[in-house]
């Protein structure tokens, strides 16, 4: 199993006294599987992928990836994970702004000391991105920029893709075809995927679905 | 990895050139203004020190006679086969040059700086016609004779040589005007009063007179650099904190992407110190051009104050490049801390968007606004008690930081103010738009709050001491000429020669003391008007002069007042006799205590002094047919004579070369507060956009919005000139009554320059006009299409 999420518990703390966002998770992925997560706002989605990105540390429960218990891990634990193990694309890109589009793509996989020259362009070229490689991501559309941030998550081959509402800022036309390629190439690396959405239409093309409901499946 | 992050993240200042050519420019300027002003006071304190070691002067004690007269050889001789490890000294004047002549092979510090040059040769130095070390100046005035050789360790307008060649070239054959006592003397000596009890020991006070003399102004100028350098650091720390804003979503991409944060923090840390790097050397250098450009006048102004000869060329010093990159270093690590600290503690899920700039909202301003509250209390508190440098500078800092925190929450209410009261829509949003550009104003206008600050600061203080010195000129050069007698015969033929012809004859005359257990010096002056027209006192009882004249009363200085607590109307003993204190006088720049006495009560005390210099009174139009009488007939050369218009014109000469110095710092300070204001209203330029296209949207035109961006950077000028007079003004007062009263035991008094406040106003008015044409002439000319973007969801 690559990923395996049990009685995941978070808190957080509010205004109005304590939330309880996640109340006992518990979910599991195999590799080169795709799993569709939704739930309405506020139901703990994505909250759930922080944690189990390694970006936000539970209160409660195991997240076990790739033979890992990622909550056994300190920060600097954490940061190799997402480094090495973990690809996450969000709803806002967060590109590099500063660095050019050949640059971005190739990014995470010099981080993780994982870079293939020949994989990035064939990511650039299977995502419509070579004539924009010289470009800096102010300079390209939302749906271009999107493509960048997969091919970027994408290029050091993770065991594991995240995506955090991906086609969440794309009209319906870029969203279908981002979220297309997506899945092609996740399926090509052996990847497993975990998308969040709110979108029936995307979670129906996920081999597997889950709904959120108060922090907990449904 | 570290290679892969550390391109990102420097990518951002390849795509932000002008952020990185303002936080360059910004170190840059502010180190080179803070050594530019290091560099000169070290030029000066070099100089200072190469003619304390050639002269002994501050280090050793000197043997002198009590009357002023040369010593003979006879009491050289008879001190040295008592045990005395004394050296002998005659110094004087030739074509301009100070000649100094020592004995090498006695002389405590050997041959002072010459021994380390190279061609030192005392072999050399002995035989023959012997050899004269210097500077290629001082060496190519003197005439031919011995062999010159080049030094650039001795003194400027100085040579050094042996004794014996320096009494050849002055014509003092067998003469001896002090002796170098050494430090460590042999056990069992007769005492000096036994051996030669015409000497008079002078004891060194540690560090030399020059030094302790010019201390004053090398603290101010120090003052005036820290205060630039102030200046240039918060434009530094606008430009790193405008930096890490902008780069928040890349550090939290970059983490998300998994860099630790530790590693992330030194790698920016290193980028900041590679930047340090490169302004600091850029600084140093533009701070040698200025101290370069500088030094010459800084010279003739310590020349002339102080007598103190400084080279009008910088020498490079390897401490004062080393204490620039440190101080480039320092203030980096200094602007940085705060954006460091929060990116420390920046969350990894935090909003990813740039954090508005709002130092002056909600919390924050009331956190700045309660720090300003503490600092400026605090400042008032230590005003009222102060005393002592620490308490000084401690005066100083909470002060000006505390002015500078306050200013953005002064400015918002002020502006607020004007929003409630202005009538209109469009001036309603000018105000309402002109508060919402403070926050990211504010470091430029608190930068040009403290540039406005020193410079009414330091011109207050520079103007204060001008009218001050001039003031002290005319009570102490009252005379219209000075003349000096060779010895006690020749004295008397000027005396016997000058009577008939003048008003008066002043004769100057002073011994040694101790009075109240500190060292000083007791002058003996004549009763007559010149000195009751003339002297004005700090305090003083009525009838001042009667009662000195009367032989019961004494006059002492503000120094000898602040250090023995000596006050009106206290005791002094002198020789036994008492004498009541009648009056305090400033005595600007003398670092010593003084005291006058009526001339017959100063002859009973010192019998053996005879005065050699006398002030004479005469009309001023018969100075120069007096003088050429008194060569042709008393056979006193013109050059032992100083006429008093003379002195002035060169004191004041000097003064306005002191103001050149000042004048071109003002303006330096200014343009650097320009430049701060100028690289705000450009980073801003980019977020002003979304905020004027709905006015643009509405109406108004972008030459109208161009044009209310320029009044508005004048009108922030403005208001800011009115805090930084009154802050100013505080600063010189801080400095002139209690950091020089700590530094120095003098205190000079206050006077304020309206037309020079006006003037300088105007200046900081023109640097922030200056500063927003540019921006304003952007913004008028924004493409439609970009601001038309705004509206779009493309943006």
């Amino acid at each position: 199993m690559l990923l395996t999420v049990t009685d995941l518990r978070k808190t957080y703390a509010t205004a109005d006294g304590d939330f309880d966002v996640l109340r006992g998770v518990d979910l599991s992925l195999d590799a080169g599987q795709t799993l569709a997560l939704t739930g309405e706002s506020g139901s703990g989605k994505s909250t759930l992928l922080h944690l189990i990105g390694g970006l936000d540390v539970p209160d409660g429960g195991r997240i076990v990836l790739d033979g890992t218990d990622l909550t056994a891990l300190d920060d600097a634990g954490r940061a190799r994970m997402r480094r090495e193990t973990v690809g996450v694309v969000f709803q806002q890109f967060n590109l590099i702004p500063s660095l050019r589009v050949v640059d971005n793509i190739a990014f995470q996989a010099r981080l993780a000391g994982r870079h293939d020259g020949a994989w990035c362009d064939t990511l650039a070229e299977r995502m419509g991105l070579t004539p924009q490689l010289r470009k800096y991501p102010e300079q390209l559309s939302g749906g271009q920029q999107q493509r960048v941030a997969i091919a970027r998550t994408l290029a050091p081959r993770p065991r594991l893709v995240l995506a955090d509402e991906p086609t969440g800022n794309l009209d319906e036309a870029a969203a279908a075809q981002v979220l297309a390629l997506m899945l092609e190439l996740v399926t090509d690396t052996g990847a497993g995927l975990l998308m969040v959405t709110h979108s029936d239409r995307l979670a129906g093309q996920m081999q597997r679905r889950l709904h959120l409901s108060r922090g907990v499946i449904a | 990895m570290t290679g892969t992050v550390l391109r990102a993240l420097l990518s951002h200042w390849r795509r932000n050139p002008l952020q990185l050519f303002t936080l360059l420019a910004g170190l840059a300027l502010a180190t080179a203004l803070w050594s530019g002003v290091q560099a000169i006071n070290a030029e000066a304190r070099a100089s200072y020190d190469s003619a304390a070691a050639t002269l002994g002067e501050g280090t050793f004690d000197q043997l002198t006679r009590s009357d002023g007269q040369p010593l003979t050889v006879a009491s050289y001789v008879a001190l040295r086969r008592a045990g005395w490890l004394v050296s002998p000294v005659t110094e004087g004047r030739l074509d301009g040059v100070r000649i100094v002549g020592l004995d090498p092979l006695t002389a405590p510090g050997g041959l002072g700086p010459v021994q380390i040059a190279d061609g030192a040769d005392v072999g050399a130095f002995l035989s023959g016609q012997g050899q004269v070390f210097g500077r290629a100046a001082a060496l190519a005035a003197l005439p031919a004779g011995p062999e010159k050789v080049e030094s650039p360790d001795v003194a400027p307008d100085t040579v050094i040589t042996d004794i014996g060649v320096a009494q050849r070239l002055l014509g003092r054959d067998g003469q001896i005007d002090r002796l170098i006592v050494a430090m460590t003397q042999p056990i069992g000596q007769a005492p000096l009063s036994e051996i030669a009890p015409e000497l008079i020991r002078k004891v060194a006070q540690g560090g030399s007179d020059l030094g302790r003399l010019t201390d004053s102004f090398h603290l101010n100028l120090t003052a005036f650099g820290l205060l630039s350098f102030a200046v240039g650091i918060f434009i530094v720390n606008g430009a790193i904190g405008l930096a890490f804003e902008q780069r928040r979503p890349v550090v939290r991409t970059l983490r998300a992407l998994g860099v630790p944060l530790r590693r992330l923090m030194v790698l920016m840390a290193l980028e900041l110190a590679l930047m340090a790097l490169v302004a600091g050397g850029i600084g140093v250098a533009l701070g040698y051009v200025i101290a370069s450009l500088l030094l010459p006048d800084v010279a003739a102004t310590l020349q002339g104050l102080y007598g103190a000869t400084v080279a009008g060329t910088l020498q490079l010093r390897p401490v004062w490049w080393a204490s620039g990159l440190a101080i480039a270093f320092g203030g980096t690590a200094m602007a940085s801390a705060a954006a460091f600290w929060r990116l420390a503690r920046l969350p990894l899920l935090a909003g990813g968007s740039p954090r508005a700039l709002s130092m002056a909202a909600g919390r924050s301003a009331r956190v700045q606004g309660a720090l300003a509250l503490v600092l400026l209390v605090a400042a008032g508190a230590l005003a009222l008690t102060a005393q002592g440098l620490v308490a000084g500078f401690a005066l100083l800092g909470s002060m000006l930081i505390g002015a500078a925190l306050a200013l953005p929450l002064i400015l918002d209410r002020v502006l607020a103010m004007a929003e409630r009261l202005s009538r209109g829509v469009r001036a309603q949003w000018f105000w309402a738009d002109t508060r919402q550009q403070l926050p990211g104003l504010s470091l430029a206008l608190a930068a040009l709050l403290l540039a406005m600050a020193a410079n009414v600061g330091v011109s207050t203080m520079v103007s204060s001491f001008r009218l001050t010195f001039t003031g002290f000129l005319d009570q102490r050069l009252a005379s219209e000429l000075y003349v000096t007698a060779a010895d006690p015969a020749d004295a008397k033929r000027l005396v016997d020669y000058v009577t008939p012809r003048v008003r008066a004859v002043l004769p100057i005359q002073s011994a040694p003391a101790q009075i109240a257990g500190f060292p000083a010096e007791v002058f003996g002056a004549r009763d007559d008007a010149t000195y009751r027209d003339n002297w004005a006192f700090l305090s003083a009882n009525p009838d001042t002069w009667d009662a000195v004249a009367a032989g019961d009363g004494i006059l002492i200085n503000e120094q000898l007042s602040r250090r023995s607590g000596l006050s009106l109307n206290d005791a002094v003993t002198l020789g036994g006799r008492q004498f009541a204190v009648e009056g305090v006088y400033g005595d600007y720049g003398n670092p010593i205590g003084q005291a006058i006495l009526t001339e017959a009560a100063f002859e009973a005390l010192y019998p053996d002094v005879t005065p050699l210099r006398f002030g004479l009174r005469l009309p001023a139009a018969e100075v120069p047919s007096l003088v050429e009488a008194l060569e042709n007939d008393v056979g006193i050369p013109a050059a032992n004579t100083v006429n008093q218009a003379g002195i002035k014109r060169i004191s004041l000469d000097i003064f306005d070369r002191t103001f050149t110095v000042t004048t071109a710092l003002n303006i330096l300070t200014l343009t650097v507060a320009g430049f701060a204001i100028l690289m705000s209203l450009l980073t801003l330029a980019a977020l002003r956009v979304p905020q004027l296209a709905p006015a643009w949207a509405m109406g108004l035109t972008r030459r109208e919005l161009g044009l209310l961006e320029l009044v508005r950077a004048v009108l922030l000028a403005v208001l800011t000139a009115l805090v930084a007079l009154p802050l100013g003004l505080a600063l010189a007062w801080a400095l002139l009554a209690v950091v020089n009263v700590a530094a120095f035991g003098w205190r000079l008094p206050m006077f304020l320059f309206p037309l020079d406040y006006l003037r300088l106003g105007g200046f900081a008015l023109l640097a922030a006009a200056l500063a927003a044409l540019w921006p304003a002439w952007r913004l008028a000319r924004t493409p439609p299409s970009d601001l038309l973007k705004v509206f779009s969801n493309e943006r």
